[in-house]
């Protein structure tokens, strides 16, 4: 294997050949920092890199071999992890300038487990400040650009990560979708973005955007990749009330067994809100080929109608607005972070507001004005309370389908990769990308997005969206994989192979 | 708007115009090994901030996780005070900002209390002897203590006139209880008193339980107390104020005594009263005006997202139930009966707040009257000069019991006794040090005595002369003249039974 070859290979052969002793971690590490050095000044995938860390990581993973301990199935493997997760050796911002230089104490959970697995953690990936975003345009320290035309978006809030995973910079890595920011990002990179079941993830050390909607995923080039990295970082933990205290789903071996490319006996469920006016006629075109290939494969497709789906995105904007109000009060210059006009003159709220003012975006700031307001005495039971009810009524909607089928596919998002800056005075325009994403926030239920071609009329990537009951990720695991084999067959490689050369700048 | 005492009617003339209504609202710290969200500890008195983690110091990414613990004492004081137990139930988030509250909203309960709609009953002397006030419950329900802000600088800690502010998050997250009564509507003289009685009630019964030591001076219950005023006569109720942190016994009914005059002379003035917090400040008995209603935060309550809804299972609710205390009137009959005293002599008792105190010091081998004679009298004394609770003044029933012990053994007299407590309060160590220290024990040894005896028979051979021919009356003299010659220190008895001896012989 040669360095340019070690940043090409899955996540799964990078870990069989560590194992095998083909190569070092230390190698597979060295192989992908030299990637971001001579790639990621055009990308800006990552905020912050730790070389040494890596290194001495990678180093720990090939003494572990050679004493001959049993290794994980992803050690030695680098990822890039999402700046929202706290780290203990690296500042954690979630792309906010209140947070810059911020040192967290604590590991997150997920943190704690990659590194127990042997994983390798490269560093930091850029993203929408708290999350909040679905282009990275909103990050504190400039955006990320999408490796197959670089004058556009790499999707958000995760874009940082898919942006990495696209121009070959991880084999994996960390997200976090609250409403589409882990799947929008990978469908509009040509990679494969998983949102767990609400719970399924732990969420202990993820900097919160909005608590009741957030979970944290795999991003990864391949479908059993991701499914590695599911295993990994999902199951119960007694510091998340809200984790689930049951089995994690078998998500590798339905990877392993949809990628056989049968899928019969499977029933499949087009739903017909998610589609139409405003998705745009490559994305349209690519969905339905795929849906397809689903019947081809075995399925039996039908039309779905989830009725209450079209009022996600209004009860969305109502709710997590709410949440972020809350929980970003938090950043107030007393303890942490940014503290702006501390000079001994002026009062500790003052400096707060100073402060807050300076560190908070144009996007944070719109959603703390908003969740006050929906949840201020009058104004609660209009707004919030009325959002949680569309709430209910999606979770049955998705109930409801889920009798008739076992899984529901739409395009992950209505348009492929639009241009840096074209959508950046227009919320509302930047909202409707996580429309067919966000009723499974909403729910809770499990999603993911995998690559299923290009646009013809701008050759850039469509995402498959899946959506699967709660508790039963391994649906999409399956479908993604047969889909995957499919085209893989079909178009003599994976998608990304199909992406221009990132230029490289030293 | 009157601000001095003096400018206001007098109670009795209140009273006799108007009925108030008070509201209670009695915070209590939980005594927790660890606090409501996280594993840290919560004892007192630690270095600054050295009892936190990220989940109470609110750090990004941390979350919260309920202290069962905590949960059971909450149900275990709703249903001491018998409410009903939420079969369904869920946190709230009370949004505002404030430099010791690390993530600028505080986790409590809103409108799913754990528990809700009890009552309790509270026992206050009238001119036509003892009557029972029953007390609604409204509700109780669990939130966490903010940390504590200390301002340097000023002339009164306050934060007007402070050059800067320290902050100590130790007490950040600390389990409290938040019990709310239903409007208490009392005739109008008992008011201050039932207000009082109530909160002796709830600390009588949270210690019971054993939840809580309840102590006030160190903040570990924490009393509002609203009231409003309206004409006699009338039925709607008036404009309330609520005065914030009324931290003693004494001073809740200082302070709803102060509230109740103050009203009626605003209303006397033909002026609204405002509704507002008030600050009680215990040097002057009066209180001050704080945030106005129109002032007030609009808390922004919504259900906490990162904790799961508690439904406490019916099984749970009556195992709680089944290690409920015995309820406080009731022990304070068993405990009359068992002590024999009177109905005055169990209310003195009860009303100092030493009930706890003379049972444990039952236990520990005294007499009840002796116990009661020392915790109502010497040491209740000091307590009052020291501003300090009976329990908190340095003396333990144990020792009190050793005491007693001690005189029914004949080692110490009444005087000697005396300075005994005297010393222990003093900090002088327990009853047998300074007994040791002062040199206090009762001269009983024969011998030395004897010498004594003889000397004043010798120096009052009148007095002695009677004695052996009968009367009795000189016998006192003596007495007083070996006990002078001995400086108090000896046996009365003794010496009396000495005397006779000889004289009789």
């Amino acid at each position: 294997m040669t360095a340019r070859d070690l940043s090409r290979h899955t996540a799964g052969e990078l870990a069989a050949a560590v194992a095998s002793g083909e190569v070092s971690a230390v190698e597979v590490t060295q192989a992908h920092l030299d990637r971001i050095g001579a790639v990621d000044g055009g990308v800006h995938a990552y905020l912050h890199v730790d070389a040494d860390a890596a290194l001495a990581a990678a180093a720990d993973v090939d003494a572990r071999r050679a004493a001959g301990a049993e290794l994980g199935p992803l050690a030695g493997v680098p990822l890039a992890l999402k700046d929202v997760i706290t780290t203990s050796d690296m500042p954690t911002t979630a792309g906010s300038r209140i947070l810059e230089g911020w040192r967290p104490p604590y590991d997150a959970t997920i943190v704690q487990r990659l590194r127990d697995a042997g994983v390798i953690i490269l560093g930091k990936t850029n993203m929408d400040e708290f999350a909040m975003g679905s282009s990275t345009e909103n990050s504190a320290f400039g955006p990320t650009h999408n490796p197959w035309d670089l004058s556009r978006i790499p999707g958000g809030s995760g874009g940082g990560s898919a942006a990495a995973l696209a121009s070959f910079q991880a084999p994996l890595a960390i997200g976090t979708d609250t409403g589409g920011s882990i799947r929008q990002p990978a469908a509009v990179t040509g990679t494969v973005g998983v949102k767990p079941t609400y719970g399924g993830v732990s969420r202990y050390g993820l900097i919160a955007c909005a608590s009741s909607l957030d979970q944290a995923g795999p991003c990864a080039r391949t479908v059993q990749d991701a499914a590695l990295l599911h295993e990994v970082i999902a199951g119960h933990d007694a510091l998340d009330s809200t984790s689930i205290d049951r089995p994690v789903p078998d998500v590798a071996g339905a990877a392993r067994q949809g990628a056989e490319g049968d899928l019969s006996g499977l029933r499949v469920g087009v739903v017909s809100e998610l589609g139409g006016e405003g998705y745009q006629a490559g994305v349209e075109a690519r969905f339905h080929e795929t849906v397809e290939l689903l019947g081809k494969l075995g399925a039996d497709v039908v039309e779905v109608s989830c009725p209450h789906f079209s009022y996600g995105l209004a009860a969305y904007y109502l709710i997590l607005p709410s949440e972020v109000s809350s929980n970003l009060a938090r950043f107030d210059a007393m303890r942490y972070g940014l503290r702006v006009g501390d000079d001994g003159t002026r009062s500790a709220e003052d400096v707060m507001n100073a402060t807050r003012g300076t560190g908070f975006g144009a996007e944070a700031k719109r959603r703390i004005i908003l969740g006050t307001y929906a949840l201020s005495s009058g104004y609660y039971d209009a707004y919030y309370g009325q959002a949680q009810k569309v709430r209910t009524l999606i979770s049955r909607d998705f109930a409801a389908a889920f009798e008739q089928v076992d899984v529901l596919v739409s395009p992950t998002t209505p348009t492929t990769a639009f241009p840096l800056g074209e959508r950046v005075d227009d919320p509302l325009a930047m909202y409707k990308n996580d429309l067919c994403t966000i009723p499974s926030n909403l729910a809770g239920n499990a999603s993911a997005s995998f690559p299923c071609g290009l646009a013809d009329e701008d050759g850039l990537p469509v995402g498959l969206h899946v959506m699967a009951p709660v508790m039963a990720d391994e649906r999409v695991y399956r479908v993604g994989a047969a889909v995957e084999q499919a085209y893989v067959t079909q178009w003599g490689g994976y998608l990304l192979d199909q992406a221009p050369e990132v230029e490289e700048r030293q | 708007m009157p601000t001095a005492t003096t400018a206001l009617p007098s109670f009795d003339d209140v009273i006799a115009r108007f009925d108030p209504v008070m509201g209670m609202e009695v915070h209590v710290e939980l005594g927790t090994v660890t606090k409501m969200f996280c594993g840290c500890s919560t004892e007192f008195g630690a270095e600054p901030n050295t009892q936190v983690c990220p989940t109470c110091l609110g750090l990004p990414g941390s979350l919260p996780v309920v202290n069962r613990t905590a949960v059971e004492s909450a149900m275990r004081i709703g249903l001491a005070l018998n409410c009903h137990i939420a079969e369904y139930c869920r946190f709230a988030r009370k949004n505002y900002f404030y430099p010791d509250m690390p993530k600028n909203f505080q986790i409590s309960q809103y409108d799913e209390p754990i528990a809700f709609d009890g009552w309790t009953e509270v026992t206050v002397d009238t001119d036509d002897g003892p009557r029972v006030v029953p007390i609604g419950i409204e509700r109780a329900h669990m939130e966490e203590d903010t940390g504590k802000s200390l301002h340097v600088g000023g002339s009164t800690g306050r934060i007007h006139g402070a050059s800067h502010s320290l902050l100590d998050y130790n007490r950040a997250g600390i389990p409290l209880i938040e019990i709310v009564t239903k409007p208490i509507e009392v005739e109008a003289a008992l008011a201050p008193a039932v207000a009082r009685a109530y909160v002796t009630e709830l600390r009588e019964l949270v210690r019971a339980l054993g939840v809580s030591e309840a102590r006030m001076e160190l903040g570990q219950m924490r009393c509002d107390a609203n009231v409003s005023l309206r004409p006699r006569g009338t039925t709607t109720f008036g404009t309330r104020s609520e005065t914030k942190n009324v931290n003693s016994l004494r001073s809740v009914e200082r302070a709803v005594t102060y509230e109740i005059r103050r009203h009626a002379a605003v209303l006397d003035a033909g002026e609204p009263v405002v509704q507002e917090t008030r600050h009680w400040h215990e040097d002057t008995g009066e209180t001050t005006a704080g945030r106005t209603k129109e002032e007030a935060e609009d808390y922004r309550y919504f259900p906490e997202p990162d904790l799961v809804p508690l439904a406490p299972s019916r099984e749970w609710v009556e195992e709680l139930r089944g290690t409920l205390p015995e309820p406080p009137a009731a022990r304070r009959a068993r405990l009359q009966g068992e002590w024999g005293f009177t109905d005055l002599e169990m209310r003195d008792v009860v009303n100092a707040g030493a009930m706890g105190l003379v049972e444990e010091t039952v236990t520990a081998g005294s007499d009840p009257a002796g116990a009661k004679k020392w915790w109502l009298g010497e040491i209740a004394r000091t307590a009052n000069e020291r501003g300090a609770e009976l329990d908190q003044v340095g003396i333990t029933p144990q020792q009190v019991a050793r005491v007693q012990e001690l005189i029914g053994a004949g080692t110490l007299n009444d005087k000697l006794a005396r300075q005994v407590v005297e010393g222990v309060l003093a900090g002088e160590g327990s009853p047998d040090e300074v007994i040791e220290a002062r040199g206090l024990a009762v001269v009983s040894d024969d011998a030395a005595l004897g010498a004594a005896v003889d000397d004043a028979i010798a120096a009052m051979p009148d007095a002695a002369e009677k004695v052996r021919g009968g009367n009795m009356g000189p016998v006192g003299a003596l007495i007083g003249s070996v006990m002078k010659a001995t400086q108090g220190q000896a046996d009365a008895q003794r010496v009396r039974e000495l005397i006779l001896q000889r004289l009789g012989e």
